[in-house]
C-alpha cells in the first residue's frame, strides 16, 4: 500500500427484531409465508395511516447511546419518494435532515492501536418488500410484502476508515453492541444486517478528496474486508497506471472475487423529501432519554474491563469472551458456581469455540450449558477424570446435551486411582523397557514421560497420572 | 311533510316516541333518490339493501327497548372517499372503479357503531381535487336549487343528497373548502372540524396535513349530533388527539351574548359578489342585533393563502398518489396485443389512463415544487408562509372568540362555465383555505339567497373550540328561517339534461 491510503466510510442497515413492524402491528418475522404478515397499512391500501412503534425509537435511542451518539430532543419522519414495486407506498418513511441521532463515535482495536470511528448520524426507517424474480411464469416477478414496514435503523460513519481490517472489525464491534442491546438478530446472511461502504485512495499523509465508488453486496464480514481489499487495489492500480477511478456503484462477486460495475452514479436520483404529514414530529425529553440510557446493558468495552478487574483474567482472554454477549454471559454463569476464572475461561475460549466454529453454531444453539462444564470441571478436581478424558467428554456433551457424569458412567471413563489396580500394568510397563528405565537411572528425567504414556496407553487413558508418576518413581 | 324532508333530531324525536320505524324513514329516502336521482346525480353508489337491512336492526333493537342513541336508523350518504367494507370506494376516479375496502374508515366504523343507516357513496371531484363535482370520472353531479348549475365541490354529491332530501345527513371531507363551499352552494350546514379532532384513518388521502373529516347536515343541531358521534381520538391516526370530547348539543342555548365577533374585512372586498355581500353583511348584522361584540379585522396574509395551498396540498398529494400504480389493486393498464409492458411502461400507462386531467395536474405541480432545485422556492416557502398565516389567526383570536366571512366568493356557477380555466375555479375556495392551512374549525350556515340561489355564511374558530362555533351559529339559525327553506325538486322532470364533464 506504499504511497497510498484508502478512505473508507460505511452506512450499515440494521433490521431490528421489534415484536411488530415499524407503523402498524403486523408481525416482525423472517421466513414467514410469502405475504402472510402483512395489513392494509403496510399493504398501503387507500386511506390507512401509519403509528409508530414506540419500541422502535426506544431501539433507536439506546443504538444511539451506545454509540456515543447526540440524541435529538426534536426529530421528525421524512418520506422518500420513488417507484419500485417492492415499495407499496412508493415512497419510504425514513428520516431525513433531523435524523434522531448524531456525532457519535465507536473505537475500534486494531492490532494494539486504537481507531475512533465517527457516527455521522443513526436514523429510523422503514425497510421495503422483496421481489421474487423467475419463479412460475419467468415473464413475470412475484412480490413478498412480508418485510415491508419492518424496522430500520441506518448507521452512517464518517469516512474515517482506513484498512479493510479496520473496516471488518468496526462492524464486528458494531454487531457485539447490537447483540448486547439485544435490539437485531444482526444475520448478514438473512438481510438483518446489511453493509454498504464508500472508498477512495488518495496519496498517504494528504488530505485531498478523490472520487469515491459505492460496493454493495457483501453478505459476510469476511467478504466486506476481501471486497475492500480487492477494490483498493483495483483503484491503486488505476492510479499508478495514470487512469481515472469514475465514480460508480460496485457489487462484491463473492465467487469471482472481484468488484463488478452495477450502474455508473451519473443521474442523481430527486427522492423528493419532504416530512410525512401522516406522522406526528418526535419529542423526546431528558428525562426520557436519560431513562434510557440507564435501561442500557453493560457494554462490550466495559465488560471487557470488569472480566479483567473483577476474575483477573488477561485482557487477551476478557477481549474474546465479551466479543459476543452470549459467550460472555456462557462464561459468567460457569463462574458463578466454579470461582476458578481461568480454568473456565481457557475451556469456553478453547474446546467450547472451537466446536462452535466448526459446527457453525451459536453460542444459544449449542446443547451443552454452563452446568454441564461446570459439572466437568468437579470431576475433574476430584480426580474422577483426567485432562484428557475430559476433552473427550466435552465434546460428547456439546454433541449430545449429556451430562458429564452419565458420558463417564456409559462409556466407562472413570479414572483409575486405585494402586492394586496399576500395579501389575506399572509392572509389565518397567519389564518391556528396561532400557528406558536404564536411562531414567542415569539422570534422563524424561525417560519418565515414556514410562508414564505407555501406562496411560495401556489404560486408555484412564490411568491417574500423579499416581503412575509415584508409583514409577518408587519401583525404579 | 315527507320523512325525507326533516332533520336527524326530528326523526330521532319520532322513532323514540315510536310513531316511525328506521325502516319507514329508510324507505322514504330510498324513494326520494328513486324520485330525484335522475336529475341531481347524487349518488356513485347507492346501498339500498344494506341500508334497509341496517334500518330494520334498528328497529329490532328498539323492539327491545335498547336506546341506540340519536343517529340509530338516520340515513346517511358517505363521501365516496371514506373506506368502507364491502362497499366500492372511488374517489370519483377510474384509478379506484373497483375498489372494494376490506376495512372501514373509522368514521365509518362510529357511524355504524350509533345505528346509522348508510344509503350510499356520493359523488366528489376525483381524489376530492376540485370545486364543481364536475371532475368526477363519472358524471357531474347538479345543484338541487337550479339543476344547471355546480353544487360545489369536491363534497358536492354529500351537499346536494342532503339538499335534495336524498340523505338525512352526508360525510364529506375539507381539504381547502370542500364541505364548506358545497355547503353553501346547496344552502346546507357544513361544518370542518379541527385538524385532529376526528379520525382520518380511512379516507383516502388527497393533502394530509389539511384534508379533515366533517360533515354536511340540514341543521346545526344535526352538526352537533354528528360531531359528537364522529369526534374522538383514534389509535390508528397518530395526527389524531387524545382528549376528553365534549357533549357539543350542551353549547346549542339559543345564547350568544358577549360573544367577540371579527369580519375579516379582506373578505368582503372587490373578489366578492356584491349582492352576496350585502346578505352575509345582513347576517353579520343578525348576530350583532343578538348580542355579539362585532368588529373589523385585517387578516394580512390571507391574500397569499390559494397561492401557498395550491403548492402545499399538489405536494402532499404527488406523494399520497404515488401509490395507485397498476400493481397490487385498482386500475391497471392493458397489455396490448402480444406485447408485455415493461415496469415503466405499466407505471405509465396505469398513471395516464386511471387519472383525470385535474388530478394529473396537480401530481405535476406538486412533483414539481418538491424536485431539488425548486423544493427551497416553492414548498419551503410555502411551509413559511402557513406559519404567518397561522400567526394573524393567532393574533385575532386574541380579541375575538370567532371569525367571519363569507363562505365563498361567488353563486354555484352553471356547469361547464369554468372547467377550462382551473385558476378561476381555484379562487372558489378563497375564504375557506386559510382555515385549513391553520388547522382551524369553521362552519358554514346558510344566510339567505341571491335570485333564488343559497348564500353560505362562514364562522371561524380557534383550535378545538367547535362548541363556540355551535353556540354561535345556533343561535343565529334559531333567529333566522334560512335552514328551512328546500329546493322546489319534483323530481322525475324531463331534466334539462345539461351535460358537463
Ligand atoms: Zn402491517
Amino acid at each position: 500500500m506504499a504511497g497510498y491510503e484508502a478512505v473508507i466510510g460505511l452506512e450499515v442497515h440494521v433490521e431490528l427484531r421489534t415484536k411488530t413492524k415499524a407503523f402498524c402491528s403486523c408481525p416482525n418475522e423472517f421466513g414467514s409465508e410469502p405475504n402472510t404478515n402483512v395489513c392494509p397499512v403496510c399493504l398501503a391500501l387507500p386511506g390507512v395511516l401509519p403509528v409508530l412503534n414506540r419500541s422502535l425509537l426506544e431501539y433507536a435511542v439506546q443504538v444511539g447511546l451506545a454509540l456515543n451518539c447526540e440524541i435529538a430532543p426534536f426529530s421528525k419522519f421524512d418520506r422518500k419518494n420513488y417507484f419500485y414495486p417492492d415499495l407499496p407506498k412508493a415512497y419510504q418513511i425514513s428520516q431525513y435532515d433531523l435524523p434522531l441521532c448524531r456525532n457519535g463515535y465507536l473505537d475500534v482495536e486494531v492490532d494494539g492501536y486504537t481507531r475512533r470511528v465517527g457516527i455521522t448520524r443513526v436514523h429510523m426507517e422503514e425497510d421495503a418488500g422483496k421481489l421474487l424474480h423467475g419463479e412460475g411464469n419467468p415473464g413475470y416477478s412475484l412480490v413478498d410484502l412480508n418485510r415491508a414496514g419492518v424496522p430500520l435503523l441506518e448507521i452512517v460513519t464518517e469516512p474515517d476508515i482506513r484498512t479493510p481490517e479496520e473496516a471488518r472489525l468496526f462492524l464486528e464491534n458494531l454487531k457485539a453492541i447490537l447483540q448486547y442491546l439485544d435490539v437485531s438478530d444482526c444475520k448478514m446472511e438473512e438481510g438483518s444486517l446489511r453493509c454498504d461502504a464508500n472508498v477512495s485512495l488518495r496519496p498517504a499523509g494528504t488530505d485531498v478528496l478523490n472520487t469515491k465508488v459505492e460496493i454493495k453486496n457483501m453478505n459476510s464480514f469476511r467478504a466486506v474486508q476481501r471486497a475492500l481489499e480487492g477494490e483498493v487495489q483495483r483503484q491503486r492500480s488505476i492510479y499508478e497506471s495514470g487512469g481515472v477511478v469514475f465514480q460508480e456503484t460496485r457489487g462484491w462477486d463473492e465467487d469471482r472475487g472481484i468488484t463488478v460495475v452495477m450502474r455508473s452514479k451519473e443521474e442523481a436520483s430527486d427522492y423528493r423529501y419532504f416530512p410525512d404529514p401522516d406522522l406526528v414530529p418526535i419529542v423526546l425529553s431528558p428525562e426520557e432519554v436519560e431513562r434510557l440510557r440507564r435501561s442500557l446493558p453493560e457494554l462490550p468495552v466495559a465488560r471487557r474491563e470488569r472480566l479483567i478487574r473483577d476474575y483477573g483474567l488477561p485482557a487477551y482472554d476478557a477481549g474474546v469472551l465479551t466479543a459476543s454477549r452470549d459467550l460472555a454471559d456462557f462464561f459468567e454463569e460457569c463462574v458463578r458456581v466454579y470461582p476458578d476464572a481461568k480454568k473456565v475461561s481457557n475451556w469456553v475460549m478453547g474446546e467450547f469455540l472451537r466446536l462452535l466454529n466448526s459446527q457453525n453454531l451459536e453460542v444459544k444453539q449449542a446443547k451443552l450449558s454452563p452446568s454441564h462444564l461446570v459439572e466437568m470441571l468437579q470431576l475433574m478436581d476430584e480426580g474422577i477424570i483426567s485432562g484428557k478424558i475430559a476433552k473427550t467428554v466435552f465434546e460428547e456433551m456439546f454433541n449430545t446435551g449429556k451430562r458429564a457424569a452419565q458420558i463417564v458412567e456409559e462409556k466407562g471413563l472413570v479414572q483409575i486411582s486405585d494402586e492394586g489396580e496399576l500395579a501389575g500394568i506399572v509392572e509389565e510397563v518397567l519389564a518391556a523397557h528396561p532400557q528406558v528405565v536404564d536411562d531414567y537411572r542415569k539422570g534422563k528425567r524424561k525417560a519418565l514421560g515414556f514410562l508414564v504414556g505407555q501406562v496411560m496407553k495401556r489404560t486408555k487413558g484412564k490411568a491417574n497420572p500423579q499416581l503412575v508418576n509415584r508409583m514409577l518413581e518408587e519401583r525404579i | 311533510m315527507e320523512l325525507f324532508e326533516l332533520t336527524a333530531h326530528e326523526l330521532a324525536d319520532l322513532i323514540r316516541r315510536g310513531e316511525v320505524s328506521a325502516e319507514e324513514i329508510a324507505d322514504s329516502v330510498l324513494r326520494r333518490i328513486d324520485q330525484v336521482e335522475e336529475d341531481v346525480r347524487a349518488y356513485l353508489t347507492v346501498t339500498r339493501d344494506r341500508a334497509l337491512a341496517a334500518a330494520r336492526a334498528v328497529d329490532a333493537r328498539r323492539q327491545k327497548e335498547e336506546d341506540s342513541g340519536p343517529l340509530a336508523g338516520i340515513p346517511v350518504g358517505l363521501k365516496d372517499n371514506l373506506c368502507t367494507q364491502g362497499v366500492r370506494t372511488t374517489c370519483a376516479s377510474r384509478m379506484l372503479e373497483n375498489f372494494v375496502p376490506p376495512y372501514n374508515a373509522t368514521v365509518v366504523e362510529k357511524l355504524y357503531q350509533a345505528g346509522a343507516v348508510v344509503t350510499g357513496k356520493l359523488n366528489m371531484d376525483e381524489f376530492a381535487m376540485g370545486s364543481t363535482t364536475e371532475y368526477s370520472a363519472f358524471f357531474p353531479t347538479r345543484n338541487p336549487w337550479d339543476l344547471s348549475r355546480v353544487p360545489g365541490g369536491s363534497s358536492g354529491g354529500a351537499a346536494a343528497a342532503v339538499a335534495a332530501g336524498e340523505a338525512i345527513y352526508a360525510l364529506g371531507s375539507d381539504t381547502g373548502g370542500s364541505i364548506r363551499q358545497p355547503a353553501s352552494f346547496c344552502g346546507v350546514v357544513g361544518m370542518k372540524p379541527t385538524y385532529g379532532l376526528v379520525s382520518r384513518y380511512g379516507l383516502v388521502a388527497f393533502a394530509s396535513s389539511l384534508d379533515q373529516v366533517g360533515s354536511l347536515t340540514k341543521d346545526v343541531r344535526d352538526c352537533a349530533l354528528v360531531l359528537n358521534a364522529i369526534a374522538g381520538h383514534d389509535p390508528l391516526d397518530s395526527t389524531s388527539v387524545p382528549m376528553e370530547v365534549p357533549d357539543y348539543t350542551s353549547f346549542l342555548t339559543g345564547e350568544m351574548k358577549g360573544k367577540r365577533i371579527g369580519v375579516i374585512k379582506e373578505m368582503f372586498d372587490e373578489g366578492l359578489d356584491p349582492e352576496m355581500a350585502e346578505v352575509v353583511k345582513k347576517g353579520v348584522k343578525k348576530l350583532e342585533e343578538l348580542g355579539g361584540i362585532v368588529e373589523e379585522c385585517s387578516f394580512p396574509h390571507a391574500e397569499y393563502a390559494i397561492a401557498i395551498y395550491y403548492i402545499i396540498a399538489p405536494a402532499e398529494a404527488s406523494s399520497n398518489l404515488a401509490r395507485f400504480d397498476g400493481i397490487r389493486y385498482g386500475y391497471r393498464a392493458n397489455q396490448e396485443e402480444g406485447k408485455e409492458l415493461d415496469l415503466q411502461e405499466l407505471y405509465l400507462r396505469t398513471r395516464s389512463e386511471g387519472f383525470g386531467p385535474e388530478v394529473k395536474r396537480r401530481i405535476l405541480v406538486g412533483t414539481y415544487a418538491l424536485s431539488s432545485g425548486y423544493y427551497d422556492a416553492y414548498y419551503l416557502k410555502a411551509l413559511k408562509v402557513r406559519t404567518l398565516i397561522r400567526e394573524d389567526y393567532r393574533r385575532l383570536f386574541q380579541n375575538f372568540d370567532l371569525l367571519v366571512s363569507p363562505t365563498a366568493p361567488c353563486l354555484p356557477f352553471p356547469l361547464g362555465e369554468k372547467l377550462d380555466d382551473p385558476i378561476v375555479l381555484y379562487l372558489a375556495d378563497v375564504y375557506t383555505v386559510p382555515v385549513n392551512l391553520a388547522g382551524l374549525p369553521a362552519i358554514s350556515l346558510p344566510c339567505g339567497f341571491v335570485r333564488g340561489l343559497p348564500v353560505g355564511m362562514q364562522l371561524i374558530a380557534p383550535a378545538f373550540k367547535e362548541g363556540d362555533l355551535l353556540q354561535v351559529a345556533y343561535a343565529f339559525e334559531q333567529n333566522t328561517p334560512y335552514h328551512k327553506e328546500r329546493p322546489p325538486l319534483q323530481g322525475k322532470s324531463p331534466a334539462e339534461a345539461v351535460e358537463g364533464g
